[in-house]
């Protein structure tokens, strides 16, 4: 659509989003200038701490494309979560398994294939009952997000606990997505290939979209999925396909969130990125570039609550807040443009008085 | 036989909220707005009536004081009585949450429908929205009134047998034994949506609204405004389901409702858009969830592994939606903005 619309949007929508967080910091009797400056601050003043938004936003930046991609096609994925989770449990299950008796340069590419493949399996259930049975996909996909949960639920205590009932054994540094030159280059922080991983990603799915035959029908699909089948594109096999691909997508968040970031997987937890992911999307305009500039900007966000936190008294909390307050005026963007046009005929009106 | 019967009280207890909210996503969607926002508004609902129960808290014991110095009972000597006036005065108390948990996300309500009616903007979007705001913001609220994230009541409704109708033989012990006053709140909501919406000019002009809006506004009606009276109702029944929720089984406030809001709108298209659907598919999900819940300490059930149990309900789900969306109930015009200027 309109680029230089979908920018202002956001611009105007972050802006907006960062006055409100200011006033929530007001009302609680906190300074909102110091509130910032230290939210920023802890998002970009060291080396290691770009590392720790780096490493952020490296997951945001793959749920982000994987809401965007399933958009595009006129699906809203929102079990990016529990694409995550199956995802990030094979590729768990295989580092504890072969990881460690394998070189690094094999394993990581072997998890990120399988990763993709269950993520695009999952997801690829609700895209194929979408197509074959006009199933919903927001409750399919909610419903297969539980289903995940259980299954991890289920798998982590029994074949791969440690002491705690509740986490599996940690992933060896030999077979996770941790590097050593990484780690020395951000002064110790948990950034890792998965950073790697999702710029690929980023530039792949750009290609997909603009300069494929696939993207062509996956968006002509989205546009208007009745034309779309006048002109003769397989609309159901396109609606699994994009669904296959956004799980993949959310599949490699999983494998980069828990095989490089937490190194291990904790039952009971709905990783918050997936849905996270549904902001990015929205804030990036679904194109993949602008996913990425909002995925780094979430980064800051998450990475500099500490800081905040340690020298305020403004809870972390601010930090989803603002985030959520964005989404919203992204959603009721359309409300800055009526008011320009209204402005600007009250303008021209006094202009010719 | 006996294991149904002792499970049915906490399935019913679990099946209330679900069945509120999913009540509320009707109204919303019977008009033509599709209300993801359900789990952010029952968050809403349900931190509203925390703070309120926990800031009247305090209040109960000093009222109940009062109440007996001015009636000279002498609370050494008659303790029963003092006990009577303060469950009086306590579940005063907690009725004030519910109240204030259904206005407060009845208002927040409003952000979606000035959202979705007003601006026409993506109602999904919107919604979403609504859900990442509230559970935000309630956390954020909470932990600067508590220090923590959580708020906690001290004592939520207490269960009591109804009235004669207990004493029915195996219907008695199954429906009116071991009951919440907000259960019966609850399904007397569900008597009334049905009627309103089945048997009321209100109810033909709402589901006339989500079927053809163009139509509708053709013989008169205020689309707009049908709207926006459907989401606040989805705000106010959401906001209902979190506070039972709190007041029932879950006692404290801990910034999220694990998913129910989703479960409803589940419940609310695996029950095809209708009252009676809804209940069946809510008291499936309340069955399904309490089995699981209690199946390790049955023998019978126990050799089944717990995690066979936990995804059965989203299966038989996603079975039955496969088996029934082809011939779905959706309301038409569900999820598409009205613009009066198009026809």
């Amino acid at each position: 659509m309109n680029r230089a619309r979908d920018l202002f949007t956001a611009l105007m929508a972050v802006f907006l989003g960062l006055v409100a967080g200011a006033i929530f910091m007001t009302a609680i009797g906190a300074n909102p200038f110091a509130g910032f400056f230290y939210l920023f601050r802890g998002g970009l003043m060291s080396i290691s701490r770009i590392g720790d938004t780096l490493s952020t936003a490296t997951t945001l930046i793959l749920t982000g494309l994987a809401v965007a991609f399933a958009f595009r096609t006129g699906l809203f994925n929102i079990g990016v979560a529990g694409q995550m989770l199956v995802g990030g449990l094979v590729a768990t299950m295989l580092a504890l398994t072969i990881g460690e008796s394998m070189p690094k340069y094999l394993f990581i590419p072997l998890v990120l294939v399988c990763s993709m493949l269950a993520g695009a399996l999952w997801a690829g259930i609700a895209g194929l009952l979408k197509a074959a049975f006009n199933v919903h996909e927001v409750v399919a996909t909610i419903m297969l997000n539980w289903t995940a949960f259980w299954v991890v639920d289920y798998i982590i205590p029994t074949f791969f606990k440690a002491g705690l009932e509740t986490e599996s054994r940690t992933i060896l540094s030999d077979a996770s997505m941790r590097m050593d030159w990484m780690n020395r280059l951000f002064d110790g922080s948990h950034v890792n290939f998965g950073l790697f991983v999702s710029i690929s990603a980023v530039i792949i799915i750009a290609i997909i979209l603009d300069k494929t035959v696939l993207g062509y029908e996956l968006k002509a699909v989205g546009f208007n999925h009745h034309a779309a089948e006048y002109a003769g594109i397989d609309v159901a096999r396109n609606v699994t396909l994009a669904m296959a691909i956004s799980g993949a997508l959310a599949g490699l968040a999983g494998a980069t969130y828990y095989t490089g970031y937490t190194l291990n997987m904790q039952i009971g937890v709905m990783p918050t990125a997936g849905f996270d992911g549904i902001a990015v999307a929205l804030l990036g305009a679904n194109s993949p570039w602008g996913v990425l500039a909002a995925a780094l900007f979430f980064g800051i966000l998450h990475a500099g609550k500490g800081l905040m936190g340690a020298n305020t008294s403004i809870p972390p909390e601010i930090g989803d807040t603002i985030i959520a307050t964005i989404i919203y005026f992204a959603a009721t963007s359309i409300l800055f443009f009526k008011l320009f046009d209204y402005l600007k005929k009250k303008f021209k009106k006094g202009g010719q008085a | 036989m006996n294991l149904i019967l002792d499970i049915f009280p906490y399935a019913i207890a679990y099946t209330m909220p679900l069945l509120a909210a999913a009540l509320g996503g009707l109204y919303s969607e019977r008009s033509g707005v599709v209300n993801i926002g359900l789990e952010g508004l029952m968050v809403m609902g349900m931190f509203v009536s925390a703070i309120t129960i926990a800031a009247f808290e305090p209040a109960i014991a000093v009222w109940t004081l009062a109440r007996c110095q001015a009636r000279g009972i002498d609370i050494v000597a008659s303790p029963a009585e003092y006990q009577a006036i303060f469950n009086h005065f306590h579940a005063m108390v907690l009725w004030i949450g519910v109240l204030a948990g259904t206005l407060g996300a009845t208002i927040f309500s409003l952000l979606h429908a000035f959202a979705s009616v007003t601006l026409k903007a993506n109602q999904v979007i919107s919604g979403t929205a609504i859900n990442m705001i509230a559970g935000a913001i309630t956390v954020f609220l909470a932990r600067t009134i508590s220090g923590s994230g959580n708020i906690s009541i001290k004592l939520g409704f207490l269960r009591g047998d109804v009235p004669v109708l207990s004493k029915i033989p195996l219907l008695g012990r199954l429906f009116f034994s071991q009951t919440y006053a907000t259960t019966w709140l609850v399904l007397l909501i569900l008597v009334v949506s049905w009627l309103l919406i089945y048997r009321t000019p209100f109810g033909l002009r709402l589901r006339s609204c989500g079927e053809h809006p163009q139509t509708a506004d053709a013989a008169g009606i205020n689309v707009y405004r049908v709207r926006y009276i459907a989401v606040m109702l989805s705000g106010a029944m959401a906001g209902l389901a979190g506070s039972v929720m709190l007041v029932t089984y879950a006692g404290e406030f801990t910034g999220s409702v694990a998913g129910m809001g989703f479960l409803a709108l589940a419940a609310l298209i695996f029950g095809q858009w209708k009252p009676l659907g809804i209940l069946g598919a809510t008291f499936f999900f309340g069955i399904a969830a309490t089995i699981a819940n209690v199946a390790p300490g049955i023998p019978r059930l126990s050799s089944i592994p717990e995690w066979i149990l936990r995804i059965f309900p989203y299966v038989v789900t996603l079975v039955a939606l496969m088996l029934f969306s082809k011939t779905s109930q959706a309301p038409r015009a569900s999820g598409e903005a009205f613009d009066k200027g198009k026809r």
